[in-house]
């Protein structure tokens, strides 16, 4: 079934069908929309979850961690500040193993203060330990939604799953969105289990115990490992969600890089600005082509070195900025491709909403292009 | 660090059951004086039982059955809140 719906009903549509036990969250622009949407669904009697009124995000992010490990399947969304004032809980969730999902309508954070989108928020907590996929537009930001219980809650994951959208390119932009059944949704997510539920009173745990030097450093191992173990486990739910929706999913998604010398790599709804301009540059016989990278988290690098290996020049773009240093995704594919004598160059672009036009990235693949695409004021050329 | 588990065997998160946990003896902890009861008084009100910390209150259904002095630490709150005194602390010798 086809719907007219923002990036942000669609994710709602999809916390309905999944139906989740307990959903604890604090509103926030461009976040808003989501919990407004699920909140009617649940006041309408259409979804069933325990809604948890927080005083705060830090408080969203508790009251999640101790749903999700009583053995209830919990659901959460944020943006920015939003997300800042988690990051000190989402570290927690993630070390106690806690498939908790959200929804995080990107946005920059402050300051100065700002609603649009950038990716600063979900790098502020990169190496917090849970999984973080970009959505390109409504229809997947609802698909990896439905996904992301069985990612979270895979034995060998268990980790939180944060499906970014970005802030009101997505959220609030109205698309034709394809939803699923619902009973196609409820039969793909199927029952909420773990290992340990913190109720079983037959099989009482300590969880999230305190761990001296002797026992911290396993621990924090256990759980990268856990996180690189989610980059073979996409591949087994993608395929059997395709079977489902045929559409296809992958940690990173090759656009016309066959025969393609000169590259653009993005995360979130650039890629799909970047998909029109390659498709026209490649009319004009010019050999472009896209790397979207869907998983940031784990990063699958060595997918990115495979589908990059005949590309001879890539240009990377980063909607957040690292001061004093690489930003993250240049970060990232810089590390993947060392060794390689690829050109790669990273420009910055896109922070606190500016917009990224199509003009922006033919400049970038017709190279040199600036650092920083779209500020006002001279920069380093890359 | 020999004895310790590698990475691969913790369970996800490092959660504990109680198998995994060496049982606590704090009864070494007392300095003294452990408790004692004149079962004649008692009237298994089972308040000692509620308040202990340390859960050294033993029961038989719902009526008193002694003192766990594996655990108990002396801290003299049973006697203290026994309403018919028939909790008193004696020496503690070994």
């Amino acid at each position: 079934m086809i719907e007219l719906l923002t990036g942000g009903e669609a994710v709602a549509h999809a916390m309905r069908q999944i139906d989740p036990d307990v959903v604890p969250v604090y509103p926030i622009t461009p976040q808003t929309p989501i919990i407004q949407g699920f909140a009617k669904f649940v006041a309408d009697g259409r979804a069933h979850a325990e809604l948890v009124d927080v005083e705060s995000e830090h408080s969203a992010m508790s009251a999640a961690i101790g749903s999700a490990l009583a053995g209830a399947r919990t659901i959460t969304a944020t943006s920015s500040q939003g997300l800042a004032l988690m990051a000190e809980v989402v570290y927690i969730a993630a070390s106690m193993r806690a498939p908790i999902v959200m929804a995080l309508g990107n946005r920059a954070l402050s300051g100065p203060i700002n609603i649009h989108c950038d990716h600063s928020d979900a790098m502020l907590i990169r190496d917090s330990g849970v999984v973080q996929l970009f959505a390109e537009n409504a229809q997947e930001a609802y698909d990896l939604m439905v996904i992301a219980p069985r990612l979270a809650e895979h034995p060998d994951v268990l980790l939180p799953v944060l499906v970014c959208l970005d802030g009101f390119t997505i959220t609030h932009s109205a698309e034709p969105v394809s939803l699923l059944a619902d009973e196609d949704v409820a039969r793909f997510v199927g029952p909420y289990e773990i290992p340990h539920s913190l109720l079983d009173t037959a099989r009482p745990t300590t969880q999230g115990p305190f761990a001296m030097p002797d026992y911290y450093y396993e621990l924090r191992t256990q759980q990268a490992m856990a996180l690189e173990a989610a980059l073979a486990v996409l591949p087994e739910l993608a395929s059997e969600f395709e079977r489902l929706s045929g559409r296809h999913y992958g940690a990173l998604e090759a656009y016309r890089l066959e025969g393609a010398n000169h590259a653009v790599v993005a995360l979130g709804s650039s890629a799909g600005t970047a998909k029109d301009v390659v498709d026209d540059l490649r009319e004009e016989e010019q050999a472009v082509g896209l790397l979207k990278i869907a998983s940031f988290r784990p990063f699958p690098a060595a997918a990115v070195r495979e589908a990059l290996a005949c590309v001879a020049r890539i240009s990377v773009l980063d909607r957040a900025d690292s001061p004093g240093g690489a930003p993250p995704l240049h970060a990232e594919m810089a590390a993947a491709l060392f060794g390689s004598d690829v050109r790669l160059n990273g420009h910055v672009y896109g922070l606190g909403g500016r917009d990224l036009h199509p003009e922006d990235i033919r400049a970038v693949l017709a190279g040199p292009a600036p650092d920083r695409i779209g500020v006002r004021g001279e920069t380093c050329p890359a | 660090m020999a004895g310790l588990k590698p990475w691969q065997e913790l369970p996800a998160g490092g959660v504990v059951s109680p198998a995994d946990v060496a049982p606590l003896r704090t009864g070494g902890w007392r300095t003294g004086l452990k408790p004692a009861v004149e079962l004649q008084s008692c009237v298994d009100c089972l308040l000692c039982w509620l308040y202990c910390p340390d859960s050294a209150v033993l029961l038989d259904g719902t009526a008193f059955a002694g003192f766990d002095l594996d655990v108990c630490k002396g801290c003299e709150i049973c006697a203290d809140v026994c309403p018919v005194d028939a909790i008193a602390m004696v020496e503690d010798v070994a």
